[in-house]
């Protein structure tokens, strides 16, 4: 019984500077694993986004472009419509993805891109210091909702695997979670299949993922998992919501 | 190679073609939507990249994304969409990318008005995006020139690293003209491994690139700026342009003027040179760097009493030709907004106002 | 087979998540605080080891490598 376990290669050896019991490493660690795995490090190109994952760039041992905050699929588009051989991947929060880059994120969607999205979501502004999100629980306090999120005021969470799914263009559209490690492998499976597909040439992939945010909930790292998986995942429901097989158009020209 | 009868938002488009410049993504906007509708079928038939974005700020950003990659890229629009790409300048400017824009200029602000103007002088030359940045500014003055000029401006993006902004308006866009592709001007790409994000596999490398904009410690960020100040002095050095007209003889003022603007104070000199009054001309052809030197050359001539900056807009250049002249005659403004083009008999009228 | 369950102590931030989800209860945090001023986790009862790599899966910082042991790896072939 037991198995290896050793950084991959296409993570690189700075330490982050990520707080303690963030998932944004884990997250980070299974990009770079599933690159490892597929072979594919050598033409992957990521686009980092505005956030606390600004600085991602560091962490990694392949091209990166860094956008600014919420474009990162547009930039996306643009490098993969030039140079549609090279694998490319948006790693976005809850601010650049569901707030400023909503549009960018569906139109991409939409028009199925053939990139893939990483969506960490942990329900608050972390790198400003702990806003309201369009993800953030109601109820929940935060520095922006010090009353806790006011669904009458300001609308229920956006649940953005549901959106993205409902569009016709087939992609790969799927919600796993970070928050104990049987969600991790789980995890580890919907990215792998996110950039096989990408590596198929098939369709617009995005993986949200629930994260925590330990300092910004005012809790400690493991309380802040089973807050996630108490309080979140009862609404962001996990699994696959869209897959190419199930939806995907005849081309009658092909 | 013959001459064609060309749109000029049609000509500008085949012009980044021939350029070599096979990537395009569009937005639609009242006064150069004729690029987009042009370009679609013609980019596909070049064998290029054509993609209609949501919008110009996702525009913006995929010029971003593909010039990051080491790809000739463009896009034209017009002041408004400008505006909203203005971010995104900012970003490729600060990563050093090189890319194209072009703004056909429209009534503003606001949404203004559809017809030419010449209100974004100060957006292009002063930066509509934050930060110290520049762009290299050209402005044409014909659609034959334009063509011309986009396909300057690609090698120039490359050898500045560097955006550049052609600065033409509703007119040029629109008005139909006779238009000739010269070939030698086409100039092949640059090698972009040292920078670009073209995958590591690519450039048969295991040091990998990276495009960002971000430098925290303020050492790096002061570093950084001192880098792009350099190459705008360069371009001040290396890349001034402009046109002298009926500079030989005594006259009496000097106009400024650029792009359509000084086609009509050309006929309007010429109607008073036939009536007996001299009056000069200094057309800049690049806004920026802008042609200090020769206005204050022109504007010191012994029989030059006045110099007027005459812009489709409430006077925007007017404040660069004062530095160019030092205070060393008066400077006044002439121009219209809002899509009307002054007449050659209004600018006759100014002009005479100014001298004795 | 034989493992070699390492933490680097410098990488480590002292979260907890590891000691939290090890099924054999090996890992505590230390009192020792690290070059970066955390208290990292370490293994207080090793023996109990059995190599899953859960700890590996949970932790955010890469802290954690399990290595065969080149002695026995060696020794085996």
């Amino acid at each position: 019984m037991g198995k290896t376990f050793q950084k991959p290669e296409a993570l690189s050896d700075t330490i982050t500077h990520y707080c303690p019991g963030c998932t944004h490493g884990v997250a980070h660690r299974l990009i770079a694993e599933v690159i490892d795995e597929l072979g594919i490090r050598g033409r992957t190109v990521g686009v980092g986004p505005v956030g606390c994952a600004v600085l991602m760039y560091n962490y990694f041992t392949f091209d990166f472009q860094e956008a600014a905050h919420g474009r990162a699929p547009a930039m996306a588009t643009g490098i993969k419509r030039v140079r549609p051989d090279l694998m490319v991947f948006t790693y976005q929060g809850d601010g650049d993805l569901a707030s400023i880059g909503l549009s960018e994120i569906m139109h991409a969607a939409n028009r199925g891109e053939k990139f893939t999205t990483i969506f960490i979501n942990n329900a608050v502004y972390g790198m400003t210091g702990g806003q309201m999100a369009p993800t953030t629980m109601p109820d929940q306090r935060t520095t922006t909702s010090p009353f806790g999120r006011k669904v009458a005021e300001v609308g229920m969470p956006i649940k953005v695997a549901e959106l993205l799914a409902a569009l016709e263009t087939p992609g790969y559209i799927v919600r796993q979670a970070l928050v104990a490690p049987k969600y991790i492998n789980r995890a580890k499976k919907a990215i792998k299949k996110a950039f096989t597909y990408q590596q198929e040439n098939r369709c617009f992939s995005m993986v949200e993922l629930i994260s925590t945010c330990p300092t910004n909930w005012g809790m400690t790292p493991l309380d802040a998992l089973k807050w996630a998986e108490e309080k979140m995942l009862p609404y962001y429901k996990l699994g696959e919501f869209k897959t190419p097989e199930a939806a995907e158009i005849e081309d009658p020209d092909s | 190679m013959g001459k064609v009868l060309m749109k000029g938002n049609e000509a500008i488009g085949e012009a980044a073609i021939r350029a070599g410049c096979l990537n395009y993504f569009a937005y639609p906007i009242t006064p150069q939507s004729e690029v987009a509708e042009y370009l679609a079928s013609r980019m596909t038939e070049a064998g290029g990249v054509f993609l209609q974005g949501e919008s110009e700020v996702a525009v913006s950003y995929m010029i971003f994304g593909a010039a990051a990659c080491g790809e000739r890229v463009f896009t034209p629009s017009s002041s408004p969409g400008i505006s909203l790409m203005c971010e995104g300048i900012s970003y490729i400017t600060a990563a050093q990318c090189p890319a194209v824009f072009v703004n056909i200029m429209r009534g503003g602000p606001g949404l203004g008005g559809i017809l030419p103007s010449q209100a974004d002088y100060m957006q292009a030359t002063k930066g509509g995006g934050h930060g110290d940045y520049k762009l290299l500014v050209m402005a044409p003055a014909s659609v034959q020139e334009a063509v011309e000029m986009v396909m300057r401006a690609f090698p120039l993006a490359e050898k500045y690293r560097n955006p550049v902004m052609i600065l033409g308006d509703g007119l040029i866009g629109q008005m139909m003209e006779p238009v000739e592709f010269l070939d030698h001007l086409k100039v092949e790409p640059t090698n972009k491994d040292d920078w670009a994000t073209n995958g590591l596999d690519t450039r048969k490398s295991n040091t990998r690139n990276l495009v960002k904009t971000l430098y925290l410690n303020p050492e790096e960020l002061n570093a950084h700026n001192l880098k792009l100040k350099a190459k705008y002095e360069k371009m001040e050095r290396e890349e001034i342009l402009y046109e002298n007209f009926n500079l030989e003889g005594d006259y009496k003022a000097l106009i400024v003027s650029y792009g359509t603007m000084s086609r009509v104070c050309r006929t309007a000199i010429n109607n008073l040179k036939a009536k007996g009054l001299e009056v000069g001309m200094v057309r800049p052809q690049h806004l920026f760097p802008f042609p200090h030197k020769a206005i204050l050359e022109a504007a010191e001539k012994q029989s030059c009493q006045a110099v007027l900056s005459v812009e489709m807009c409430m006077g925007q250049m007017v404040e660069d030709v004062e530095r160019s002249v030092c205070g060393k005659r008066p400077v006044h403004w002439f121009g219209k907004c809002g899509g009307e083009v002054p007449s050659p008999e209004e600018v006759m009228e100014e002009t005479q106002k100014l001298v004795n | 087979m034989t493992y070699q369950h390492s933490i680097n102590k410098d990488r480590c931030k002292g979260c907890g998540l590891c000691v939290a989800v090890c099924p054999k209860n090996v890992l505590e945090i230390s009192t020792e605080v690290n070059f970066n001023g955390y208290f990292p986790a370490y293994q207080e009862r090793p023996e109990d080891c059995i190599h899953c790599a859960i700890c590996c899966t949970m932790c955010p910082d890469v802290a954690i490598t399990i290595s065969e042991i080149a002695e026995e790896a060696a020794a085996q072939k």
